[in-house]
This record gives structure tokens, C-alpha cells and sequence, in this order.
């Protein structure tokens, strides 16, 4: 092959420029998609129109799991309590990781220090934050009674309406360290002479944060946002292990109601549905939150620097 | 242009190759590896009785190198949701850990496991083995599906003895008797019951015993048959009312709907003097002897049956909990794998040491003829008053969330969960659960 290639290089470059790469390239990713992503959602769709308990043979239903999922009361409070974690995870974690990635985005060496330490929840497995959370919420042995501070020991899980700021709460805890390094990458971009002009100009310091920073970060809020509320929609593992779903029906999310639908229940047919749900439910957000970029994506946002 | 070719061949050629991978991964990661083999596999429970589990297995090993099994161990709530996706593809172990009831019958009407009956019947002496009340929990249709494995977990109030002793309190008999301690305990500082409501089938001892003492056996089993409205039964809503009544009294520790059963926070309730009493199964004795050694030695453990309710139908010795756990053997099983897993049944199973060892551990094996043994026990005083517990049950139930179908387990457990903290009637509670029946 080197042979074959050696005589003329400089054409080869050329041409690669001029047409781009070939298409086999993407031959490889379109067939892992393919396998992986594309075949299995047909599979869903079809089990949605069918009976299956995991076990015996697959008959078909019509639309018997739709109606059931679409009807149950159970699967609207799962819708109801995903969009309540999305909208309070957004709330909570938007802010707070803008803050601090603005603020390890700076140069001095102690933020450099605590950048490091917020980082570490990021380490964890989300398994292992929802079990130390669980040991350390408990009301008997836990942190309440452990620090002395009886005001800590609470009914954490087991109340209604504590248990979904607790389950916002601890995502926020494991995902803000994540987003704040995405804005702390997207500060990082912006051109220095900004703050600069903007310094002769007389802006303050706030001022500054307003007009330049924030509008420079528009697509970085926008990535994060995406990653956010997509991310709620696939909340499973953290609050599986940490409430399964309790009490009640309190924090039984559109996913693990899914997860406990089929494995629990070994009802898949109704658990396909709800999947097909949540596909439909995904792909809808994150078109909405793509546009809200707007489309003129190419255009620069550096004119001036 | 005729790189271009060659470039696109070789990325063609690549994009094959990996193809042909992943076709090769597909079709040697399904293949069950035990059926290249032809030792049968067996999958157990880490927990209570795993040293039993292992050594037992690792003794046959040694004695029949015909039979060898392969070993595995798995933690329970994993296991649960592993066996039957792997069973389910095919894929299952030759032995099959499992807890009788829906799920056994779910296996059965799929056909995943095969019947016993001829085994028995050319094998009488195993049948002869065990308390029939306990090997009817193997049987679907007249035919044995399960037998066996381990030790009769009925459902028994633990209380700590120098809690009561200390305010010269009496451990209840019947249900008012239990409702006139809860203000007492309360006064001094003391919850009257742990409960790790968090994990939400600790909940369901509650409902079991007392729709059983109420309303007798019969309830549930309208309930298991599907009855329209079995969930409506008097019985049924009077239970519901009298756990919220303790609810609200506060008979339960305070948060103990944060309280997860996992780590033994509510049996740590129980021997730290945090609370008087406790509804558990019979496994936790063998727990408490591991986590509060001290606590068991000193005799500070007592332990009841769960109390009469005045007027109630059902028989106070009735008894609701776990038979036993049971060994269920694969049908799509090699003939080798099954004649091995036989010869395992036969020989391997309660032999004289797995016994010996069962009840050194503190618990009581479901067979017979063992009274000698446990009279010998250091833990003589609870082995004994389990056995006779369950030899004199006129029925012993199974936990109801294994009993029922999956479907109805499920949601069975979340409604009981709201009744706990308050936010349904015991009438909604029926209303949710008539729509399950036949589910």
C-alpha cells in the first residue's frame, strides 16, 4: 500500500481536501448505529404492540400496552415527577454551575486547588453516591444523629414531599461538578480583549459578568442544558438505588417506571410503550433545545476580538 | 482517482471485517458455555446461608467427580432480575434458586423447568425428607416443581427482653394488647416497633398477619385465585385500617419510611435499645448472631408469635413468611446436567453435615426428625420455638409479594407504601388492587 501511495502525496492531500473524506468513512459508526441503537428501537416498537412476560412466548396485543400506559395513573405521575426533576434539576444546577465555572475559570492557584476538590464527585459511580446519600440520610444512624445536629435527622426518603428535593438535591451534587467544567472550558474562550475593552469602557465587574460573559457562554448554556435535561430523562441508576421509586410513587421517574414495568412487573409490552415514549419525548427536547440555538449555529461570535 | 479506490476498498474491507467481529461476538456470547460442558451450573444466594451453600457443594465436588457442579453466587435483589432474564433466553443455571409461588408457576406454564414427580416417586426417601407444609410451596398443579434448599423463615415479633424488662411490660398477645404498649414506649422515649419501610416489603409482614388474623387464610387465597373484588374483602380494609391506626398512634419509629432494610438499620434499631419491637422473618436471628453477637449470647433476643386479634377468623397459629427457599431444575438442561443435578438432590442435599451446619447457624432446616439436633443447638431456645411454630401451623403463607404474579406484587408494594405514610385509604388501596387481579 505504502508503494502505492508513496509517488504522489501531495495530490492525495489535495484531493481529500478538495471532496472531502470518503463516505465509506462513516460506514463503520453507521453500522454499530445501526446494530446497536436503530435495530433495537424497531425491536421496542414492535414489543410494544405485543404481550411478553420475559419468559413465555410473544403473542400480539394490538394496542393493548398502549392504552395501558397511556391510561394508568401511575404513568402520568412518572411523567409529572420527570418534568418536575427536569425543571427543578435546571433551576438548581444551571446557576450554580455557571457560578463556579466562571469562577475555576480563573488563573489563581487556590481556585485551581478547589476546582480539583469539586471534581470528585464526578469519580463516583452513580451507584456508590446513592448508597453513601442512603446511609447517610438515615434518621436513626446517619448524618443527623452523627453530627449531633437533630435538624439533619429528617424523613428524608420515606416523606413525599422531602424526597424529591433530596433525589434533586443529590443529582445536583453528583452532576454539578460536570457542567462546571463545561463552563469553565467556555470562559475560558473568550477573548481576553473583551473584558479589556469593556474595562476602558468603565464596566464593572457585574456588568461585565452581564454583557460579555453571559452572552459569550449562550451555546455553552445551551450544550449543558441539553446534556441536563436529556440526562433527566435518563435518570436511573441514582434514583433506583437510592429511593427505587418510593414512597409510593413519589419519585417513580418516566425511566425506572419503564425499569419496573418490565423487570419488576414482566410486563413488556407496556414497558416497550414507555420506552417509545421516552425515545419520542428525547428526540422532541433536544430539537426544541437545538433550535433555540438558532441557525445560524456558523455564525461567529468573536467579530471585534 | 485510483487511490481513492484503494482507500475506499481497504476502508470497505475494514468496515467487513468488523462486521464479521461483531456477527462472531454476536454468536459466541449467546452460546451457553455450561452446554459444552456437562457439569450441571448452579446459581445461589449470597447471605444467610451461603457458607452452607458453598461448603456443601465444595464436599460433593470432592466425593463425585462425575457430578462436579459449577458454583456461583449472586446478591438477592440482582439475582432476581438476573435468573429470569437468563432462564427466559434459555440461558438459565441447571439448579434454579427460587421462592415457590408466581414465580415458579410463571417458570412452569413457560416451561423452563421440569417436574419432579418421577424422582420422587423412585426416590421416596427425599420426599420423606421434608415437612410436607413446606414442600407444598414446590407443587403447581399436583406436580413438584421445587424442593427445598434451606431453613423455614416464618415471621415472628423479635422484641429486646431488657427493654421490656425495664418497664416491667409483658410482650403482646393479642392486637390490643400491642396498641396499649405503643403509648407506653412512646412515654419513655422509646419507638414500640423498627420497621425499614424504606425497602418496602418489610410493610407487607404486616398486612399478611393481620388480614390472616382477621379474616383467615381464606382471603388471600380468593385473592391468589383472582376473585373479582378479592381486595375488598372486609378483612382486607380492616387490616389497612388497624397498620394506619398504629401509624398514627406511633407504633412505627419515627422516619422509618427512610429506614432501608439492606444494611440491618432496623434490626440495629432493635439491639442498639432504639426500639422495643420488631415484625421480621426468621432469617434475622441468624443476622443479629452475625452484626450483635453479644446481643444474642446474653439472651436479650426474645421472640413471639405475631398476636390474636380479638374476633378476628383466623387461627392465631397461623403462620405467613418464606416455607423455604427451593432448588428448581432446568428443563433446557443437558440430560447430563439434569442426571448430575438428580444425583445432587439425592445425595448432596440435607445430608447429615448441611443439616448439622443449618442449624449450628441458628436456623431450622425444612426437614423432619431433627428435634434431637435442635434440642442441642446453642441456640436451642429460637430454633425450637421456630419448629414447632411451623410444625403446628395449620398454614403457613407465603410472603405475599412471592406468591402473587410479579405484576400484582409490584404495585401490591407501592399501595402499601402510601398506606404506611398516610397518603391513601385502605378503600383506594382495594380500589388500585381489584384493577390488578388476573394481571
Amino acid at each position: 500500500m505504502s508503494t502505492l501511495l508513496k509517488p504522489k502525496p501531495v495530490m492525495r492531500v489535495r484531493g481529500a481536501r478538495a471532496e472531502g473524506p470518503s463516505a465509506w468513512m462513516v460506514v463503520p459508526a453507521l453500522a454499530f448505529f445501526l446494530v446497536f441503537a436503530v435495530l433495537p428501537l424497531l425491536g421496542v416498537v414492535f414489543l410494544s404492540f405485543t404481550n411478553w412476560n420475559g419468559l413465555g412466548a410473544i403473542t400480539w396485543a394490538g394496542l393493548e400496552s398502549w392504552r395501558t400506559a397511556l391510561t394508568d395513573s401511575v404513568t402520568l405521575n412518572a411523567l409529572i415527577v420527570t418534568l418536575k426533576i427536569m425543571v427543578y434539576s435546571l433551576l438548581v444546577q444551571v446557576p450554580i454551575s455557571l457560578l463556579l465555572g466562571v469562577f475555576t475559570a480563573g488563573n489563581q492557584r487556590y481556585r485551581a486547588v478547589l476546582a480539583v476538590l469539586y471534581f470528585v464527585p464526578l469519580l463516583l459511580s452513580s451507584a456508590a453516591v446513592a448508597i453513601a446519600f442512603k446511609a447517610l440520610l438515615d434518621p436513626n444512624f446517619g448524618m443527623g444523629p452523627g453530627l449531633g445536629l437533630p435538624i439533619l435527622a429528617q424523613n428524608w426518603l420515606g416523606s413525599a414531599d422531602l424526597v424529591l428535593f433530596v433525589v434533586i438535591f443529590v443529582i445536583a451534587w453528583q452532576f454539578v461538578p460536570f457542567h462546571t467544567l463545561i463552563y469553565q472550558g467556555g470562559v475560558r474562550q473568550i477573548p481576553a480583549s473583551f473584558y479589556e475593552a469593556a474595562q476602558i469602557d468603565g464596566a464593572g465587574r457585574i456588568q461585565q459578568f452581564f454583557h460579555i460573559t453571559l452572552p459569550q457562554l449562550k451555546y455553552t448554556i445551551i450544550t449543558s442544558s441539553t446534556l441536563m435535561v436529556l440526562g433527566s430523562l435518563a435518570y436511573f441508576d441514582l434514583i433506583f438505588v437510592l429511593t427505587a421509586g418510593g414512597p409510593g410513587y413519589a419519585t417513580r421517574l418516566l425511566p425506572l417506571h419503564m425499569y419496573l414495568t418490565g423487570f419488576r412487573a414482566n410486563d413488556m409490552g407496556a414497558a416497550s410503550a414507555l420506552g417509545v415514549i421516552l425515545v419520542v419525548i428525547g428526540l422532541g427536547l433536544a430539537l426544541v433545545l437545538q433550535r433555540l440555538g438558532g441557525n445560524s449555529r456558523s455564525a461567529s461570535q468573536l467579530e471585534g476580538a | 482517482m485510483k487511490m481513492r479506490t484503494t482507500t475506499s476498498l481497504i476502508s470497505a474491507a475494514s468496515a467487513i471485517t468488523l462486521a464479521l467481529g461483531l456477527a462472531a461476538c454476536g454468536s459466541s456470547g449467546p452460546a451457553d458455555p455450561a452446554a459444552d460442558s456437562d457439569s450441571p451450573t448452579m446459581w445461589a444466594l449470597t447471605g444467610s446461608s451461603e457458607n452452607i451453600f458453598r461448603s456443601s457443594v465444595e464436599d460433593w465436588n470432592k466425593a463425585n467427580a462425575d457430578d462436579k457442579i459449577n458454583q456461583e453466587f449472586f446478591a438477592n435483589d440482582a439475582y432476581k432480575t438476573k435468573v429470569r432474564t437468563a432462564v427466559g433466553a434459555g440461558e438459565g443455571p441447571t439448579f434454579i434458586y427460587g421462592w415457590g409461588g408466581g414465580v415458579l408457576k410463571s417458570y412452569v406454564d413457560a416451561g423452563h423447568v421440569g417436574d419432579l414427580d418421577q424422582f420422587l416417586a423412585d426416590n421416596p426417601e427425599v420426599k420423606e425428607r421434608y415437612i410436607p407444609s413446606v414442600l407444598e410451596n414446590g407443587v403447581i398443579d399436583g406436580k413438584t416443581y421445587a424442593l427445598p434448599n434451606n431453613n423455614m423463615q416464618p415471621v415472628v415479633l423479635y422484641y429486646n427482653k431488657q427493654v421490656f424488662e425495664d418497664m416491667g411490660v409483658e410482650p403482646p398477645e393479642t392486637w390490643d394488647d400491642l396498641m396499649a404498649l405503643v403509648p407506653e414506649f412512646n412515654d419513655a422515649g422509646i419507638a414500640p416497633f423498627a420497621l425499614a419501610g424504606q425497602s418496602k416489603w418489610p410493610n407487607l409482614m404486616w398486612l399478611s398477619y393481620l388480614v390472616d388474623r382477621i379474616g383467615g387464610p381464606e382471603v388471600f387465597q380468593a385473592i391468589l385465585d383472582g376473585e373479582e373484588d378479592a381486595w375488598s374483602d372486609p378483612a382486607v380494609i380492616e387490616a389497612l385500617a388497624k397498620i394506619q391506626e398504629l401509624v398514627d398512634a406511633g407504633g412505627f419509629i419515627n422516619g422509618f419510611s427512610s429506614i432501608a432494610a439492606d444494611a440491618g438499620a432496623d434490626s440495629a434499631l432493635l439491639y442498639t435499645d432504639k426500639a422495643a419491637m420488631m415484625l421480621h422473618g426468621g432469617w434475622v436471628y441468624q443476622n443479629l448472631k452475625n452484626d450483635a453477637p453479644e446481643f444474642v449470647e446474653s439472651g436479650e433476643v426474645g421472640f413471639v408469635p405475631f398476636p390474636e386479634v380479638e374476633g378476628g377468623a383466623g387461627d392465631p397459629a397461623n403462620v405467613v413468611g418464606n416455607p423455604a427457599n427451593m432448588w428448581s431444575v432446568s428443563s433446557t438442561a443437558s440430560e447430563q446436567q439434569k442426571e448430575s443435578a438428580l444425583n445432587y438432590l439425592k445425595d448432596g442435599l440435607f445430608s447429615e453435615e448441611y443439616t448439622q451446619a443449618m442449624i449450628d447457624s441458628g436456623a431450622v432446616p425444612a426437614v423432619n426428625g431433627i428435634e434431637d439436633q435442635l434440642a442441642a443447638s446453642e441456640d436451642k431456645d429460637f430454633v425450637e420455638f421456630v419448629y414447632g411454630l411451623a410444625q403446628d401451623a395449620p398454614s403457613f403463607q407465603l410472603s405475599w409479594d412471592q406468591a402473587l404474579s410479579p405484576a400484582q406484587g409490584d404495585a401490591m408494594l407501592a399501595n402499601l407504601d402510601q398506606i404506611f405514610i398516610g397518603e391513601i385509604t385502605p378503600e383506594e388501596f382495594a380500589e388500585n388492587m381489584n384493577a390488578t387481579l388476573g394481571k
